[in-house]
């Protein structure tokens, strides 16, 4: 079954303006790994949005978990992760993670089961009565994480999520966010900018160009489940990695070309 | 593996986090305040200035210890119109914040017609403010406190309401919060360090409202009219006397803004001043 | 919405004469409106004899034309010339002491701000007297300032100028604190690198960093010279100022009440001048997006 369809989809913003992503054709099915690839400006994330519903595309249709990208809004069909863990300051750990069961109405026992379970997940259970500006980035983006799936979303869209850490934190996070995936059962679609870090968790890999922001290749990840440090030193990890980089650099090359064509 | 990097402790003391610094801080501002009044006690010995004019710090607790009741029941009732003015002109400033955050189109093309109005010299109003509600009541001085007061709330509790990281809304909007539940849960408790500062300033400003009016005509039991009334008797110390009596007032209310301040944000890791 | 619009260039001059032409007609809206309500509250309010909050007659609130109209006879208090020409002569002279006033204010003020910025005992110990003397009650204080500077020969007009810089000089003292702190982190480190001296990362780094914050409490201050200038003027018995007005059309409020209405014109005129003046001075000195705040 198919999580998220997306047929035709272009953005583009102010009156002729520029043109973030067009005729996105795109198909993913349930407990996919999409990993969403690019340079800058190449519309990931206006993609990601898109099919969020937190911006409407110009043409072309979205459908997520068999409704409209609207629909599936409003039902909370998803949780989001942002670069910034977007945390607020004045709720603790505990508070920050119940945020979406306040909205939705839960009672307050399910809720503090389930904000307990979501810190088991992500391995932050002595922390709930911390508050945001006492914790390390990394714990931040896993208290991000475990806010997004509190309510057991089927689809998980993260934006970069892992950006602003370390190398070391963020390939640790990298194993984590495959056992947390492994352990709901969610589909994730997920943008970044490294080519390593796109092998490394996907199923597929997404790789797209700019000018007009479109898809250049998508690349079967068939590496064996479940990954694990060692998966990184695997020459077929190595093979996967230039093939992706030359995706990269082809797409690259034929917006160099258009650029020069039309002057 | 998942061993916790740069946990900052929760700091310990409920008194100190109430207080907000410790009371070792203060010991500048005591040493400072007992070389200034000990000082100015012996200046006149070193400098020429007029004793009448600015009498020996013995000399006004003297009289102030004399007057003391006729002087606190005058800072009293000046104290309560104050307060009705801060508390009319606030509630009415943070009201007005709420509407212009929620409909921002009317906020944007309001604004400068805002900062004008702030610019102007309130003051001005106050014999008309008099005129009004008569020149013995309190409403005139309420009414000029409050309106003294309005404007740096409502500024800077919009400014606050509308500080909010667009993520933040975005993440609202992926949980698909209405407006209202984003205003409850985001925008408010972004506002309230804004708001709190701006209390701060109109507390102060309240009681300097309350006393200009007060000069157009008040009743005679209020501060400002004593205070002018012993000008007019050459009664300066009793005057210094009511300066004083007026200014403990004020500092009393802007500590106790600042106090409240400290109970709501509790969260916050150090409240700026 | 994260939206990376960029408008193309060639757009823009028809854009801004439009939103000129919108904001010129705005303005026209507004004192249309304001003169519409008004006219309606006094009428409303005259004809069913409220009296809350105050009863309304053409004393308490005279037609916006009768004071608009009032400009241009002669005031009560004498001289032949009309009363906005005696107005603006009051009110130059006033901007006078307030902008030496605001001058002196704001010097003193980003001053103490730096001295303060430099050793954290000495914010410890002067910041709560600093805060508290805003609490002194400048009305209360101003007869004893001109009394004792005109003792010294200081002319009565400067000693207003004095307490205009009274209320001027704290917004700027705290937001140059502030402001100076704010420099970037690493900024400074970059500073650190080169083995900059304290007064070379004062003068090319905080500095320019506190700039914004300095101007945003400029703007404050501007308007709040123009208020302590008048406020020295009320009980110093300078005739000559906004303030001398303001008490003489207080005396003549029976008589002919559009009088204090169109000084209170004047003055807020007076004020608003005051604010965009520095507004300009911000746009021209600190090349950056200002902080749009009062």
């Amino acid at each position: 079954m198919s999580v998220v369809v997306l047929e035709g989809i272009s953005k583009q913003f102010g009156r002729g303006g520029t043109t973030a992503v067009q005729g996105i054709d795109l198909e993913i099915d349930e407990r996919e790994f999409v990993s969403l690839i690019g340079p800058s400006g190449c519309g990931k994330s206006t993609l990601l949005r898109i099919i969020g519903d937190l911006i409407e595309p110009s043409s072309g249709k979205a459908v997520v978990n068999g409704k409209t990208a609207r629909q599936a809004r409003v039902q909370r069909d998803y949780g989001i992760v942002f670069q910034d863990a977007v945390l607020y300051d004045w709720r603790n750990v505990t508070k920050n993670i119940a945020l979406p069961l306040e909205l939705a109405g839960w009672s307050r026992k399910r809720r503090q089961d389930r904000v307990r379970e979501m810190m088991e997940l992500v391995e932050l259970g002595d922390f709930g009565s911390h508050y945001p500006w006492q914790l390390s980035g990394g714990m931040q983006q896993r208290v991000s994480i475990a806010r997004a799936l509190s309510f057991d979303p089927p689809l998980l869209l993260m934006d970069e999520p892992f950006g602003a850490l370390d190398e070391m934190t963020r390939e640790r996070l990298n194993l984590e966010l495959l056992r947390i995936w492994e352990q709901s059962g969610s589909t994730i679609v997920f943008v970044t900018h490294s080519i390593a870090e796109a092998v490394f968790l996907s199923t597929r890999v997404v790789v797209m160009s700019s000018r007009p922001g479109r898809i250049t290749d998508v690349i079967p990840i068939e590496l064996p489940q479940p990954r694990t440090a060692v998966t990184r030193e695997q020459p077929r990890f190595f093979e996967l990695v230039t093939r992706v980089r030359e995706a990269l650099h082809l797409g690259a090359e034929l917006d160099r070309a258009a650029a020069e064509a039309t002057g | 593996m998942s061993t916790p990097v740069a946990v900052q402790p929760l700091p310990r003391g409920r008194v100190a986090r109430l207080v907000g610094r410790r009371l070792r801080d203060w010991i500048p501002a005591l040493v400072v305040l007992v070389v200034v009044l000990v000082g100015w006690q012996e200046a006149y010995r070193v400098l020429a200035i007029k004793q009448f004019l600015l009498p020996k710090p013995s000399a006004i607790g003297s009289t102030f210890w004399d007057n003391r009741s006729e002087l606190l029941h005058a800072g009293w009732l000046t104290f309560q119109e104050a307060v009705g003015g801060f508390a009319i002109g606030s509630g009415l400033g943070i009201l007005v914040a709420l509407a212009l955050a929620r409909w921002r189109f009317v906020g944007r093309a309001m604004m400068p017609y805002a900062i004008a109005a702030n610019a102007v010299p309130i003051i001005a109003f106050a014999p008309i403010a008099n005129a009004w509600f008569g020149d013995f009541s309190k409403a005139s001085k309420i009414a000029i406190a409050a309106v003294l007061c309005f404007f740096p709330v409502m500024v800077n509790t919009l400014r606050g309401l509308t500080s909010v990281k667009p993520q933040s809304l975005e993440l609202m909007r992926s949980y698909a919060a209405g407006e209202v539940e984003i205003f409850r849960r985001v925008r408010i408790p972004t506002a309230l360090p804004f708001m709190f500062t701006a209390l701060k300033v109109a507390s102060v400003l309240a009681m300097i409202g309350a006393i200009v009016a007060e000069y157009f005509g008040g009743s005679f039991s209020d501060l400002g009219t004593l205070i002018r009334s012993q000008y007019q008797v050459f009664a300066y110390e009793d005057a210094w006397a009511g300066i004083l009596v007026a200014c403990a007032f004020g500092i009393a209310f802007y500590l106790a803004i600042g106090l409240l301040e400290r109970l709501v944000l509790r969260w916050q890791p150090s409240t700026s001043e | 919405m994260s939206a990376i619009a960029v408008e193309p260039p060639g757009q823009r001059d028809v854009g801004s004469v439009w939103r000129a032409a919108a904001r010129a007609l705005l303005f026209v809206a507004v004192l249309a409106a304001f003169w519409g309500l008004w006219e309606g509250y006094r009428a409303l309010w005259i004809h069913e004899a409220w009296t809350w909050p105050f009863a309304v007659d053409s004393s308490t609130m005279p037609h916006l034309h009768d004071v608009i109209r009032a400009l241009f006879k002669p005031p009560s208090s004498g001289t032949g010339n009309k009363l906005i020409t005696l107005l603006l002569h009051s009110a130059v002279f006033t901007a006078k002491e307030a902008a030496v006033g605001f001058a002196l204010g704001a010097s003193v003020g980003f001053l103490l701000g730096v001295v303060l910025s430099q050793s954290r005992l000495l914010q410890r110990g002067i910041l709560p007297f600093v805060v508290a003397s805003q609490t002194i009650p400048i009305l209360a204080v101003a007869p004893i300032v001109v009394v004792y500077l005109g003792s010294i020969q200081v002319a009565a007009w400067f000693s207003v100028a004095v307490i205009a810089a009274y209320l001027t000089f704290f917004p700027v003292t705290i937001n140059t604190l502030r402001g100076l702190h704010a420099a970037d982190r690493r900024a400074l480190e970059l500073m650190r690198s080169y083995a900059a001296p304290r007064r070379t990362v004062l003068w090319k780094l905080r500095i320019p960093s506190a700039l914004p914050y300095i101007f945003s409490a400029l703007r404050v201050s501007a308007s709040a010279s123009v208020v302590g200038a008048i406020i020295g003027e009320l009980p110093s018995g300078i005739q000559q100022g906004l303030g001398g007005e303001i008490l003489v059309f207080h005396q003549y409020y029976s008589l002919d009440p559009t009088q204090l209405w169109a000084t209170n014109i004047i003055a807020a005129a007076l004020g608003i001048a005051f604010f965009i003046v520095i507004a300009i001075a911000e746009r021209l000195v600190v090349r950056r997006a200002p902080e749009n705040v009062a």
